[in-house]
């Protein structure tokens, strides 16, 4: 062993590298020697928990990942469905946390930049982008930056990139007030015969470093990611890396000329932990060796050390294997598009990690072991104690219902987020059938009639009160959200966002929730494809709210026959498909109106969720419904002004059910339900249809005018609602409310 | 009718403008790289899109301006040629100077995407002839950098020349600040060269052609560009 070893390795060292004690013992008895300080940042690089998934891959391989249409699960770069004539859609969400917390704009750009390569490394041409965002109370000081910075940087990115960004969903709770969620999804389409793996196969091969060259930034990112903020999280700027898009555009086109041109044998993206994790993935997924000699990778600073250019997160960087032969007309494509393209190293036949530096050996580590052989844990937790059912009477009315309305329509959380998405070009490519604001995006696919449905969803209080049905809960709001524009759901994404695992609660809520999203894609049949796992989203001992997002992906066979949710016409009847039994519960009323989050959250009737999705879904198809909404935040009242204001039509609403108070009835948050507008004609037919389906079917009154009436009530001018559900987020941010 | 559309690097609406293109006249547009030196030959529209040529970094177009071949789109338009600048193409003009003015970061700082509506001002050019004076109609922008300015002479030559073609105004045809989305001077949303064949313009007709998607007003900008050239 001649490995260059000029820095002891010492305990601190190896606690500044993430490593425990015992991790560092596994380290000795698995290389049977001290490791040099670069094999060190490799196995630290390697071993976190952002790359490793630790303390989640024992509850994560519990899942449902198959199914019919599943072509790749977890375990690439991204998951891979198929949508039929030949084609596929890749699609992924990744989180972007703790970098967009330190600096908003550029953590943000580079969690979009990673998706987008993690899906058009596989082949795909990106046709779409969403996000989830979690902000803090709008009253911390630091709201208004974060918002700011992380929007214009998702906008900055993706419109340079050139992918319209259709959808997402943005909230506020100070639960994030120091930790932030940036989590971002990206969605592909390539031919099913033309998917590229990360998988390398054959000896000798040239492994070829394509893209940006590799400068000094986002050294230990991944290990940042990793652990909790103190205090002074801002002196991790430097771990943050910049993201330029313009590499990235030029990247995509230059790799997908590569593909078609029959180039690639195996292509795997730089993203965290850079050079490192992508080498060690390819070799250990093809069961080969990688000998790297770094004085060839092409470096934008001087005097770079290996330690730095193996754990570098310079972004924009990808790195592939070449078919024998390939190489001048692959450097051809690179060269014309002003890329960096250097062969770097081979593939061998030992399963040995070999670094050089200038002739000299900078590391010399098992391939295989570095990957599978990282720490397993099954950390121990606590369920999370079932809450108390609120028992509506328990909570107030409010003065009136118009007035609770008002407040719910202009609330964080409830209120227009055009602010936001107006900042994202959502209309280039000029397939964007259904914009943001809707239930889900509806995105053509090249000429059509097909397309995809997109949605992102959570209910994070609802997991913190009952992580279980919380999952449950955000596994079928997507579902929903796809179901209501009328596409089939095929598949998710998710990305669990979570405090530290290494305490009991946090692992219980962590556990319960994946227990509730297993139980939900089985019983939708909705499984998931790829995720990312974010942990340790806690300052000073404080964690999140648990936030399990899902993107959900859904086909529609033809667009023109999808549903929006404004109301048509006037005259139309307004009914709630599912049962409506008023829990109010974690309900947006309650937080929103009284300032309270109690009681247990709406229980999940996953039974009840495919038969109303079912049927909605069969109505939609033979067009005998002209408006549909998922009901969700703020109950049936809510989802009618949303339509409402969609529309500019008003309502005349009827007086609620005797047995239920007036609130709960109007503001409760029943899963399983859609409000739908149909005309009076269409009505016994639909009412036939849901009694077949085992679904209630009521009805909640009639459109028309220009203000939404409640029995016995002041009418609300729809304009007047409008205007204050539009101008929540703009004057917050112009410092104005 | 033979159109090229160029491709810089950082271009990503060329392939909005050239289906647009097809959609309309039936005949696909030719794609020429940047750093080629001649345009097809028989071509009589030159488009540069929308998008982030080079990124915009440096400034907005500056870089793009100066690629081989727009020494060819000059020649192009000195000979009369079409040439239609599109939001990032619309930049380049500006730095290549085959239009006055520049065009500066939106009044309000962030990138807008939504609808807005366009006054035509005039009906007699090769870009609108389709359209009727005074005619509103609903166009995408999405763009940082569309706030149009010029010194107040240019400005006024513009204006005394009849070559602002375009403006922002309410959905009654209104010039109103309230409708200015991006704060240009006057309102200006697409100018002609004093020749008329070359157009700068910051929002993207060609994002609205397909009723399947949405609105069609953007049609009219190309139906106008295939009936002067057919006729020619």
């Amino acid at each position: 062993m001649n490995i260059s070893n000029t820095v002891k390795i010492t305990p601190e060292l190896v606690a500044e590298h993430g490593l425990k004690p015992d991790e560092y013992e596994r380290i000795l008895k698995l290389i049977g020697r001290e490791p040099s300080i670069t094999e060190l940042g490799i196995f630290s690089a390697m071993w976190n928990e952002h790359c490793s998934y630790k303390s989640s891959k024992v509850h994560l391989k519990t899942l449902p990942v198959t199914g019919k249409i599943v072509i790749q699960g977890p375990g690439e770069n991204a998951g891979v469905i198929d949508i039929g004539d030949g084609q596929a859609c890749i699609f992924k969400m990744e989180s972007h946390n703790h970098p967009s917390y330190i600096e908003p704009y550029q953590g943000a750009t580079t969690g979009v930049g990673g998706i987008l390569r993690d899906v058009f490394t596989m082949g795909a041409r990106p046709i779409a982008c969403l996000n989830a965002l979690r902000f803090g109370s709008p009253d911390h000081p630091k709201t208004r930056h974060l918002v700011s910075g992380v929007v214009a940087g998702i906008g900055g990115y993706g419109n340079s990139f050139g992918v319209p960004t259709v959808g997402g969903a943005v909230g506020f709770h100070s639960r994030y007030d120091g930790n932030i969620l940036v989590n971002a999804m990206a969605v592909g389409i390539a031919d099913t015969d033309k998917i590229f793996y990360a998988k390398a196969t054959g000896v000798g091969l040239p492994v070829v470093y394509l893209g940006s060259k590799t400068g000094r930034d986002g050294i230990h990112g991944a290990t940042m990611a990793s652990a909790e903020f103190g205090e002074g999280a801002e002196e991790k700027r430097p771990t943050v890396q910049v993201g330029d898009p313009f590499a990235e555009k030029l990247l995509l086109e230059a790799c997908l000329e590569i593909m078609a041109k029959g180039c690639v044998v195996a292509i795997q993206d730089m993203g965290a932990a850079g050079l490192t994790c992508s080498a060690v993935e390819m070799g250990a997924k093809g069961d080969l060796g990688i000998t790297l000699d770094l004085e060839k990778v092409p470096v934008r600073e001087e005097a770079m050390t290996a330690y730095e250019m193996m754990l570098s997160e310079s972004q924009e960087r990808m790195l592939m294997v070449l078919k024998p032969g390939k190489e001048a007309e692959a450097e051809s494509i690179f060269k014309k598009w002003g890329l960096d393209f250097a062969i770097v190293g081979h593939t061998t036949d030992t399963l040995r990690f070999l670094i050089r530096h200038n002739g000299e050996e900078m590391a010399d580590l098992p391939i295989k072991e570095l990957g599978d052989q990282a720490p397993e844990y099954n950390r121990p937790f606590t369920e999370t104690p079932k809450l108390p059912v609120l028992d509506a009477s328990n909570v107030p009315a409010p003065k009136s219902l118009g007035e609770a309305l008002e407040k719910l329509v202009a609330s964080p959380d409830l209120c227009s987020k055009r602010w936001v998405w107006e900042q994202y070009d959502h209309l280039i490519l000029n397939n964007t059938v259904q914009r943001p604001g809707g239930d889900a995006a509806v995105v053509r696919v090249h000429d059509g009639p097909k397309a995809l449905a997109l949605s992102t969803d959570v209910t994070p209080r609802y997991c913190e009160a009952d992580p279980f049905e919380g999952g449950k809960q955000a596994v079928a709001e997507c579902w929903r959200n796809l179901t209501a524009v009328g596409a089939t759901p095929l598949a998710i994404t998710d990305n669990l966002n979570f405090g530290n695992p290494e305490k009991p609660d946090i692992m219980g809520q962590f556990v319960g929730c994946i227990r509730g999203i297993k139980e939900a894609c089985l019983a939708l049949n909705f499984p998931v494809v790829s995720g990312n796992v974010s942990l340790y989203n806690e300052t000073q001992g404080r964690g999140i709210l648990p936030t399990p997002t899902i993107g959900g992906v859904g086909l529609l066979k033809d667009f023109q026959n999808s549903a929006t949710l404004a109301f048509k016409s006037s005259g139309e009847a307004i009914v709630v498909l599912g049962d409506t039994r008023g829990w109010l519960g974690q309900s947006a009323y309650l937080a929103t109106i009284f300032g309270r989050e109690e009681g247990a959250p709406p229980p999940v009737d996953l039974a009840a969720e495919k038969r109303s999705g079912d049927l909605v879904r069969d109505l939609i198809a033979k067009g005998r419904v002209t408006a549909v909404h998922d009901c969700s935040d703020g109950g049936l009242l809510v989802a009618i002004a949303e339509m409402a204001m969609a529309s500019g039509i008003g309502a005349t609403l009827e007086l609620s059910p005797g047995g239920i108070p007036p609130h709960a009835f109007w503001f409760g948050e029943d899963q399983a339900r859609y409000v739908i507008t149909a005309p009076a004609l269409a009505l016994p037919e639909i009412e036939a249809a849901a009694r077949a389906a085992g679904v209630s079917a009521m009805r909640l009154g009639l459109t028309g005018g220009e203000q939404l009436i409640l029995p016995g009530e002041r009418p609300i001018s729809m304009a007047e609602l409008k205007k204050r559900h539009e101008s929540w987020l703009p004057d917050y941010m112009a410092a104005k409310n | 009718m033979n159109a090229a559309v160029v491709l810089f690097p950082g271009s990503n609406r060329e392939g909005d403008v050239a289906s647009a293109i097809k959609r309309i006249t039936g005949k696909a547009a030719k794609i020429v790289w940047h750093a080629d030196e001649d345009l097809p030959s028989g071509t009589d529209l030159v488009v540069l899109p929308g998008g982030f040529s080079y990124g915009d970094y440096l400034r907005c177009g500056a870089i793009a301006a100066r690629a081989p071949i727009m020494t060819a789109v000059r020649e192009h338009a000195d000979r009369g040629g079409l040439v239609l600048g599109i939001c990032n193409g619309f930049q380049i003009l500006c730095e290549a100077q085959l239009l006055p003015g520049v065009l500066q970061r939106n009044a309000q700082l962030r990138f807008m995407c939504k609808e807005v509506y366009l006054r035509v001002e005039r009906s007699d050019t090769p870009y609108t002839r389709r359209y009727n004076a005074g005619d509103v109609l609903k166009i995408p922008v999405a763009h940082g950098e569309g706030n149009y300015t010029a010194d107040e002479e240019t400005i006024k030559r513009l204006e005394g020349d009849g070559r602002v073609l375009f403006r922002y105004v309410s959905p009654e045809g209104k010039t109103d600040p309230k409708w200015n989305h991006n704060g240009s001077t006057n309102a200006i949303a697409g100018v002609l060269s004093d020749k008329r064949n070359v157009l700068g313009l910051m929002p993207h007709p060609e994002n609205h052609v397909d009723p399947l998607i949405g609105p069609t007003d953007g049609r009219g900008l190309f139906e106008s560009i295939k009936t002067v050239l057919e006729a020619a």
